[in-house]
């Protein structure tokens, strides 16, 4: 499903991500993990297409077409999804509108006519019951006034919504507690199927116990420096990162 | 311009005409040498030659101006065409509340007591805008509510422009008067329907006695060939509450001279401001906060989205005098250019004599935020959609304290508008 060949990021001046090669098939789930600073986030807006980055060399490929010529939007449309870290607010635009707006942008560039009002408020209503989320909030004006807890929760609801092929979770885990985490970790599993992929960016393998990865990654300084499963999570939570960076400066 | 062959000197109100006059010839037009209108020049205005006056009736259709008027909710109208009052198209009222023309209100006896005592009162005698609006106008809208009664339904003045003469200069003069303990909503708007140049140059007076609420609403969305003054003056009394927004999206060259004065304790004023500009537009918004007794309220808050070659002026002077303790005085003015080319001038002017006040002023000057793009189009939402869902929630939080909600519709229709973009969602 997503292929990143030899992949090569800069911006400004400065390069962040120095080859990465790395390939999601359809039903599986990957972790990238990685210290501060290692590249993760740059490597998760590199496959939502912000314009900021600079590719120097290699690319991304989504379901076998090269992405660099395609704007942010268009690869959501594509049904590739972005949890952000900081999810951004927006006065005065209610959770349901913004979601309207979302959905029906994705229909009319797929040539589907507009999802109409009842089946909406259905699928609403069913996504926000299995989130755990409160009517109220679907009201309110999108991520303003949330807390950190709910900020992440109305991306995985916007997730559950637009139902993506590819779902990227950067850093999702920052900030919730224990209960909001299986929550948030509950909701992805249920989105998880075998026709399309999830990929986990993270600093802990805390939330790795709830979404459990196929394959983990551990990304240093613009590469990946190692693979393996499940174990490795573990292994990394144990030693820290700095045995790594010792491995990769022989 | 040959006003004097205009005049009418059995006019009762001749004297204040006079002087105005004499005021007027010693100041003439403001120029950008004056500190007040650096930023704003007349020049290109002066040299139209305006008919002061249109030489015949003109008459309009409901149906061709119907979307003008906000007639989703039932109004009092108080029209004019090229200046000249249309009783065809207004409603006006004597039913307990008096809602009709500032020309009944001039020469009526049974006004008289009401003009002698606000009548040009609280307008200035110095600005020369002003004082050329008090000389030669006619026409306009004279409200008065006395003591706590509140008309049925909000009010609309509207000023068409028909585009029958080549180049008009109107002048409307309006008086409202809110008794103690009475309230009163207004939207005023002006509409010119042709491509003729229109040159308004506009005066309100305001009185909010004792207790009195009074929500006055500016929808400024004319076209290209439109040019506007607003002078404004409010004079509030002891826990009386003024809101006045504007909403200046259309014209070629708007000046906003909004221009509150506290006479009293426990006063409210709310002045608030959406801006939203592209072409080679100008709006100027200069306001006034007198805070003359202890123990008041002012706040401020004005956005600006710039485009193109469109510039801005945010000019807010706050007066505290030195028995004004305890005042709570707020101002803000945000701005975004979304365009190389846009210029915004914003200057806060603070003149604070007491000890014991809370005064805040902020103003920004800024692009749309790329991280808060990118995130919606993640979402799947288009650049152009998404831009303009940044511009509105950036100028949301003005919309919310808009009392009539079939108007707050209204403006948010003309936002999307302005900015282009159906959101697929009613705002």
């Amino acid at each position: 499903m997503l292929k990143i060949k030899d992949l090569h990021a800069k911006v400004e001046d400065k390069e962040i991500l120095k080859g990465i090669n790395l390939e999601l098939k359809a039903g599986e789930v990957h972790a990238i993990m990685g210290p501060n600073g290692s590249g993760k986030s740059t490597l998760a807006s590199v496959i939502a297409g912000k314009e900021e980055f600079e590719i120097t060399k290699g690319g991304v490929f989504f379901e076998n077409e090269d992405l660099e010529d395609t704007a942010p939007e268009e690869r959501a449309h594509k049904g590739i999804f972005l949890s952000f870290q900081y999810p951004v607010e927006i006065p005065g635009v209610s959770v349901t509108n913004f979601m309207k707006t979302a959905i029906n942008e994705s229909r009319k560039a797929r040539g589907m006519e507009e999802m109409p009002a009842n089946e909406m408020l259905k699928l609403i209503r069913e996504k926000s019951e299995m989130l755990d989320i409160d009517r109220k909030f679907l009201s309110r004006s999108l991520n303003e006034g949330f807390s950190g807890g709910e900020k992440k929760r109305n991306e995985i609801f916007q997730m559950a919504m637009l139902e993506p092929k590819l779902a990227i979770l950067d850093e999702t885990d920052s900030g919730l507690d224990i209960d909001a985490l299986r929550i948030v970790a509950n909701g992805v599993n249920k989105l998880s199927s075998k026709d399309n992929a999830v990929l986990v960016i993270t600093h802990y393998q805390r939330l790795l116990e709830y979404i459990v990865p196929d394959f983990v990654h551990v990304l240093h300084d613009g590469k990946i420096v190692k693979s393996g499963d499940k174990a490795l999570a573990l292994e990394l939570e144990e030693k820290g990162y700095d045995w790594l960076k010792q491995e990769s400066a022989v | 311009m040959a006003f004097e062959n205009t005049i009418d000197v059995e006019h009762p109100i001749h004297d204040i005409r006079s002087e105005a006059i004499k005021n007027f010839e010693s100041k003439g037009f403001p120029s950008k040498k004056d500190e007040a209108w650096k930023y704003t020049s007349l020049n290109s205005l002066l040299k139209v030659d305006f008919s002061i006056f249109p030489k015949e009736e003109n008459t309009l259709e409901y149906s061709q101006v119907k979307k003008y008027f906000l007639h989703e909710i039932d109004t009092y109208k108080i029209v004019f065409i090229d200046g000249i009052y249309s009783s065809y198209l207004s409603e006006t009222t004597h039913d307990g509340v008096d809602i009709c023309l500032m020309s009944s209100a001039l020469t009526k006896p049974m006004y008289q007591e009401v003009m002698d005592t606000y009548f040009n009162k609280v307008a200035s005698k110095e600005e020369s805008l002003t004082t050329l609006n008090t000389a030669f106008s006619r026409e306009g809208a004279y409200i008065y509510i006395p003591k706590s009664k509140m008309p049925k339904k909000p009010v609309e003045i509207i000023h068409f422009a028909t585009g029958n003469e080549a180049s008009l200069l109107l002048q409307p003069r309006n008086l409202i008067v809110v008794e103690e303990n009475a309230e009163l909503q207004v939207i005023e708007r002006h509409q010119s329907l042709t491509q003729n140049e229109v040159f308004t140059n506009s005066v309100t007076e305001i009185f909010a006695d004792k207790n009195a609420i009074v929500d006055y609403y500016k929808v400024q969305n004319n076209n290209a060939a439109a040019s506007m003054i607003d002078n404004t003056y409010i004079s509030q009394k002891d826990t009386s509450n003024v809101s006045v927004h504007t909403f200046s999206f259309g014209g070629k060259l708007t000046r906003n001279n909004l221009n509150f004065y506290q006479n009293g304790e426990h006063i409210n004023s709310t002045m608030k401001g959406v801006t939203i500009l592209g072409d080679k537009q100008h709006v100027d918004h200069h306001t006034l906060v007198h805070h003359k007794q202890p123990n008041c309220e002012s706040h401020q808050d004005y956005k600006g989205i710039y485009g193109e070659n469109s510039t801005g002026v945010f000019n807010g002077k706050i007066i505290v005098d030195k028995i004004a303790q305890k005042t709570n005085a707020f101002q803000q003015n945000n701005n975004v250019l979304i365009s190389d080319k846009a210029t915004i001038n914003t200057k806060p002017q603070l003149e604070i004599f007491a000890d014991d006040v809370k005064c805040s002023h902020g103003c920004t000057i800024g692009q749309l935020d790329e991280d808060a793009l990118f995130y919606l189009q993640t979402r799947g939402i288009p650049k152009k959609e998404a831009r303009a869902l940044l511009m509105y929630a950036f100028a949301n939080n003005v919309l919310q304290s808009v009392r009539i909600p079939e108007l707050k519709k209204r403006i948010n229709k003309l936002i999307a508008m302005k900015l282009g973009v159906r959101l697929g969602f009613e705002l």
